[in-house]
């Protein structure tokens, strides 16, 4: 009906279009309820009458009357006229409405009969049945048809002018070959649905003789694609319960398959079986009587028998199950096909065909079953041997962890040692002469450190030779004796408890009582943070210790509790406050990543909670190529649900609110914060030239990993004593050694002596620059270049003081948090430079880089890095970074040089520490 | 033959060069076979990236759009996307036919050493100097990485995706193996930086190079070391390690203009193939058959077990106007 040509006026329009809206003009009122009418051409009220059947009009504005009125017309005999009356027509009854476009009788241009394609008018034969209906005689149309003339069409006629057969298709004749190929293809896609003489054609072609060349084939009919739209709400291919079937009664009813198959197994079912029965009429079957006029009754209760079902996967035996395996071929062949149907449970729709190969399905295996008495989480806890250590520390260990473990879920286990009980771990005599900060340090942080106070010793080594941090450090010194006669003593009375208890009051009391701990308010922990109440009166008791108030732990308890309940917390208050002394120094777990803002002022890093096993047990380890569990460390790792969900495979953590490795915030205030400030320009200078400075710290390449000054006396000393000497040994011995094994190293094949030379002048003297600054900047300097500023100035200068004899050497005492509670003299030379700034541009007395260089470098490389973590500093070797490495391949380019500096360049950036600026 | 054989037969090594491409792209960074092994991608320092034919040497496409030398490169496994990674700190996912960026990502803070789509590229992932791994998706919109994984300590060297995990070298002399169906992340220390990493075809084991010229074989689950391989030399360049097509054979290339081939059991040398005199930047064995891919310089050669019926030494490819 709609016309589909492009232009827009033959389009069919409804309705009356709404009036263009104007630009400026007011809004106009709606027109209300009572005068929206409907009015047809003529100005009538259209009342919708019959609005289901499309809406007409009767009679004269819906009434019954006329323009004139109710006035019954006058009879007027048709009597005369009988003969000229002719017969009407359904049209004569009609109006112009019914004939207009929208009418029942639409009077325009159709194709005709003859003309239109192969579909029925619906319309017609519904009329056509009416009218057999109503005919006086029913069923008189039967007849009509019968011998109604097979009137093809006339694109039908014009086929068959052209040669057309039916059942072939249209197109161009083939060749054979070609046309075997398509009928595989039709009868393929198209099922049962094409011709059956065509496939048994084919199949006798494909087995047959020979065909001459030029013989041509029509190609297959093609079966049109059925349009009809999907108007209800079932699923594709569902057909429901036939009710004919359901109601036909008989015994084969009695089992309904809802997924018959395909159309022949329903014949079989339905048709066939019942071929000889005769059918009855009404009602019958499942829940119905047996009405007394019925004879047979045999089939009243429904009873499904076993054989409606498949016993048997795939399909059953083509035939009669005559043939077995030895059955001819195209048993052979229809079984195949059939059990590819039947494999797929249910009808294959239309348009529809199996896929002939499997999708690929991917093995996905259940992750592994937990042993019953897992724990989900683990910690990993210091490797500490027992044998190496007194019995008293290891109690203290043990019982440290089984009880804080729920106020402080993650342990740095070593870090938590105060430093008397670490001297003890370490088996060394209490304080005989001075000891040394390195005492406290791995290896790498000991090797850091010595690399950091040799070139201050090389500074130092004039007239500033008695600095302040000696009188500092005997001051220290004295607090570090009477530290040191507290745990001998606390190690004689270690194995009963009560006294034990006292004695940690006692040292939690001149711990907190000191003026250090006084000047920390604002960053202390809060250990008991969950339980609000729990921590108001550890604060409390926090805040009489640092009163010197004696008996501050029975004044903080809340006396309402039972004595267990109060001994408990006793025991707890006092353990925490040991343990969060205040800067209480752990180690190396401050060491972190410098990947945060720098500029924000928050108290705690984030850290990674499970840390890295020892580094030296793994070299050894490595060295000896025991590789396994020695070098293995295995971590919690949670990937992100999106990622997991991109492979494929199920969250581990499912709800686990964070990515990556389990974080935990640990305190940023710490000696070692500031110690990696100083340590980083030397971190990240080159190797000394050979023959220039010898004493200058050995830096070793990172690319060389054996067989270095430093390992050979890794090896030669037991990794928990003698620290000191070792420390000594490496300020002054193994310097130039280190440097001598380093330059060939680096840069073994290629690189000329003389461009090491350079660069490494360019920054040999850095790190002495920096340190004069770290240890002879006054506090106030300190202020600029800390990021923290709430930090109390008294604290900034024991830490001060603890870089100072981290740069001065081994004549002070490990004790670096409790006692150092002198404030040092400012002894301020250098104006307060940034580290940064000093690092780009270096002032100090060596030689500096040339500007012109730095700036290319920094021009070609864009936005600095983000420097590494410190705890990465600690294990990490300085040396070339890949970058360095990756631009040795340009082997033969000739910018070499300048690349190699890129590389050297920004590992400087690399190894500057994150958390100052 | 009337008497058995005694022993299976010897895989073939592939030591007849069949081809030489001359890239015409500069140094060639890394050659890489796509998932089939039928084409190559070379990596090339003029920050092209190209596509080349195996088995004719030919030119089939060049990638520009890098603002620096090419480091790596990855081909998905439908061949449909490309990828690559570049000092110019980008990541650029690439379509095959049309040669257009389809996606560049950003957010390195370094030059990324290497690249790799994951099992069915969903997911790009890629290793920088920075230290970090990104994973990028593929299928979002989005831009940003979906996890970084930064718990390397040094640069990120070297990057393989097998089904369910994630292995990566560092500089900081520790391969990394992510487990993202357990959840953990495996940390074996091998103390020398590591320059390549793979797994092994059946996905027990791991390769691992390092700069202290040895290439070592760890067993993925314990790792424990299985074997090594020494003789080669590798102390200051990132090159390539890789495993035959059926890990037979374990290979490495070498300082020393050769590529070593090792048998994977016994440890012991059995092909030192000689290159050329420069460094063997990069290797790529084909993923089923026995054909390597060696890059020297600014050539891609193309070994193979038996010599081609049509030899033809060296194949000058015209090539387009970059």
């Amino acid at each position: 009906m709609a016309s589909d040509s492009d232009s827009d006026g033959d389009f069919v329009t409804f309705g009356t279009p709404l009036e263009p809206l104007e630009e400026d003009e007011p809004l106009r009122k709606p027109v209300p309820l009572y005068e929206q009418t409907v009015k047809d051409e003529k100005g009538r009220y259209q009342r919708f009458h019959g609005a289901f059947t499309g809406g007409f009009s009767a009679g004269y504005f819906n009434t019954v009357g006329t323009k004139e009125g109710w006035t019954p017309a006058t009879f007027v005999s048709s009597r005369q006229q009988k003969a000229g009356r002719q017969n009407a027509r359904p049209e004569d009854f009609m109006d112009e409405e019914d004939l207009g476009d929208h009418g029942i009788a639409p009077r325009q241009i159709t194709t005709t009969a003859d003309f239109a394609s192969g579909r029925k008018d619906v319309i017609r034969d519904k009329a056509r049945a009416i009218t057999s209906l109503s005919a006086p005689i029913p069923g008189d149309t039967v007849l009509e048809d019968l011998v109604a003339p097979a009137r093809s069409s006339m694109g039908v006629e014009l086929l068959r002018k052209m040669g057309w057969k039916d059942g072939q298709g249209v197109g161009p004749r083939v060749k054979r070959r070609l046309c075997k190929q398509r009928a595989d293809s039709a009868t393929r896609a198209f099922g049962s649905a094409s011709p059956p003489n065509g496939s048994s054609e084919s199949q006798d072609e494909e087995d047959g003789e020979f065909v001459p060349e030029n013989v041509t084939f029509a190609p297959k009919d093609v079966t049109p694609i059925d349009f009809t739209p999907k108007v209800d709400l079932h699923g594709l291919g569902y057909r429901g319960l036939n009710p004919l079937a359901a109601l036909r009664g008989g015994p084969g009813a009695g089992h309904i398959n809802l997924f018959t198959m395909d159309s022949d197994r329903t014949n079989s079912l339905f048709g066939e079986d019942r071929k000889g029965q005769r059918r009855r009429g009404g009602v019958a079957g499942q829940g119905f009587g047996v009405g007394a006029m019925e004879d047979d009754d045999e089939d009243i209760y429904h009873r499904d028998i076993m054989s409606n079902y498949d016993t048997v996967l795939g399909g059953e035996e083509p035939g009669n199950g005559l043939y077995g395996w030895t059955a001819p071929q195209q048993y052979n062949r229809k079984k195949k096909d059939h059990s590819k149907d039947a494999a797929y449970l249910g009808k294959i729709l239309e348009g529809f065909t199996l896929a002939s190969d499997k999708l690929e399905t991917k093995t996905i295996f259940p992750p592994p079953n937990l042993p019953r008495d897992f724990r989900p989480v683990h910690y990993f806890r210091p490797v500490v041997d027992l044998s190496s250590v007194s019995p008293m520390v290891a109690q203290a260990l043990q019982t440290s962890r089984g009880h804080m473990a729920q106020e402080e879920p993650s342990k740095g286990g070593r870090h938590q040692l105060d430093s008397a009980q670490r001297r003890e771990l370490l088996g060394e005599a209490t304080l005989q002469g001075p000891s040394s900060v390195f005492d406290l340090l791995k290896v790498e942080d000991r090797e850091r450190l010595s690399s950091l106070r040799r070139p201050s010793s090389d500074t130092s080594s004039g007239p500033r030779q008695p600095t302040p941090g000696e009188a500092r450090a005997a001051v220290v010194a004295a607090g570090v004796a009477a530290a040191a006669a507290r745990a001998s003593a606390q190690k004689a009375l270690s194995s009963r408890f009560a006294p034990h208890a006292e004695q940690q009051q006692q040292e939690a009391l001149s711990v907190w009582s000191g003026p250090t701990a006084q000047a920390q308010t604002g960053q202390t922990f809060k250990p008991f943070e969950r339980t609000p109440h729990k921590q108001a009166r550890y604060d409390l008791y926090i805040d009489q210790l640092k009163q010197g108030d004696r008996d501050a732990l029975e004044l903080s308890l809340d006396p309402t509790m039972t004595e267990w309940e109060r001994g408990r917390e006793r025991d707890e208050f006092v353990r925490a406050a040991l343990l969060y002394k205040p800067s209480s120094s752990s180690l190396s777990c401050r060491f972190t990543r410098g990947k945060q803002d720098d500029g924000v002022e928050a108290d705690t890093v984030e850290v990674t909670r499970d840390q890295e096993n020892d580094v030296d047990d793994k070299q050894a380890a490595v060295k000896m190529k025991m590789f396994g569990k020695l070098t293995r460390d295995t971590f919690e790792w949670h990937p992100d649900n999106l990622l997991c969900k991109r492979f494929n495979i199920p969250d581990p953590y499912p709800g686990s609110g964070f990515v990556g490795m389990p974080k935990v915030k640990r305190d940023k205030f710490s000696v070692f914060n500031f110690l990696t400030v100083s340590e980083s320009p030397t971190a990240s200078a080159s190797p000394a030239p050979q023959g220039v400075k010898p004493s200058e710290p050995g830096k070793r390449s990172r690319w060389d990993v054996s067989g270095q000054a430093g390992d050979k006396e890794r090896k030669e000393k037991d990794p928990v004593s003698e620290f000191l000497s070792v420390a000594r040994i490496e300020a002054s011995g193994s310097g130039p050694e280190a440097s001598t094994t380093d330059g060939p190293t680096t840069d073994p094949t290629v690189e000329p002596d003389t461009e090491q030379k350079e660069e490494e002048e360019e920054e040999e003297s850095r790190p002495s620059m920096d340190l004069f600054k770290a240890i002879f900047a006054s506090s106030s300097d300190e202020k600029s270049s800390s990021s923290s500023e709430g930090e109390s100035e008294e604290e900034e200068e024991k830490e001060e003081g603890v870089r100072s004899k981290a740069g001065t050497g081994p004549q002070i005492s490990n004790q670096l948090n409790v006692n150092t509670t002198q404030p040092a003299p400012p002894v301020s030379t250098t104006p307060s430079q940034h580290p940064d700034i000093l690092f780009k541009t270096p002032s100090g007395p060596a030689a500096a880089p040339p500007p012109r260089d730095q700036e290319m470098e920094e021009e070609e490389f864009g936005p600095r890095l983000p420097p590494p973590s410190s705890t990465l500093t600690a294990e990490r070797r300085p040396s070339p970074t890949p970058s360095a490495k990756d631009d040795k391949h340009k082997k033969k380019c000739k910018e070499k040089h300048k690349a190699k500096k890129h590389g050297k360049h920004k590992k400087d950036k690399k190894v500057r520490p994150g958390k100052t600026t | 033959m009337s008497f058995p054989q005694p022993k299976p037969e010897v895989p073939q090594l592939p030591q007849n060069l069949l081809r030489t491409i001359d890239c015409q792209q500069g140094a060639v960074r890394a050659v890489r076979f796509n998932a089939d092994g039928n084409y190559l991608l070379s990596c090339g320092s003029d920050k092209s990236l190209k596509l080349w034919s195996v088995s004719r040497g030919t030119l089939l496409k060049t990638y520009s759009g890098h603002g620096y030398e090419v480091l790596d490169a990855d081909g998905s496994y439908d061949n449909s996307q490309l990828c690559s990674c570049s000092s110019d700190k980008t990541v650029i996912l690439w379509d095959v036919a049309t040669g257009q960026v389809t996606r560049k990502l950003r957010g390195h803070a370094g030059k990324v050493n290497c690249v790799q789509f994951n099992e069915e590229a969903t997911v790009i992932l890629s290793g920088s100097i920075d230290g970090t791994v990104r994973c990028w998706d593929t299928r979002s919109r989005k831009f940003d990485p979906i996890q970084i994984l930064d718990e390397a300590q040094d640069g990120v060297s070297s990057l393989k995706v097998s089904e369910h995990e994630l292995l990566t070298g560092s500089v900081d002399g520790r391969v990394r193996r992510y487990d993202l169906r357990m959840g953990q992340l495996h940390v074996d220390f091998i103390n020398s930086p590591i320059t390549c990493v793979c797994f092994s075809a059946d996905g027990q084991c791991t390769l691992t190079s390092s700069l202290d010229s040895t290439v070592r074989l760890l067993d993925k689950s314990t790792g424990e070391m299985l074997g090594e391989y020494t003789g080669h030399k590798m102390k200051g360049y990132k090159l390539d390690c890789c495993l035959s097509s059926k890990d037979t054979h374990v290979l490495s290339c070498s300082e020393d203009g050769h590529v070593y081939c090792w048998d994977l059991v016994e440890g012991s040398l059995m092909l030192k193939l000689p290159v050329g005199k420069a460094v063997v930047q990069s290797l790529s064995f084909h993923p089923s058959e026995t054909r390597l891919l060696t890059a020297m310089e600014g050539r891609v050669q193309v070994w193979g077990a038996e010599p081609e019926e049509t030899e033809e030494e060296v194949v000058v490819v015209q090539q387009e106007k970059a």
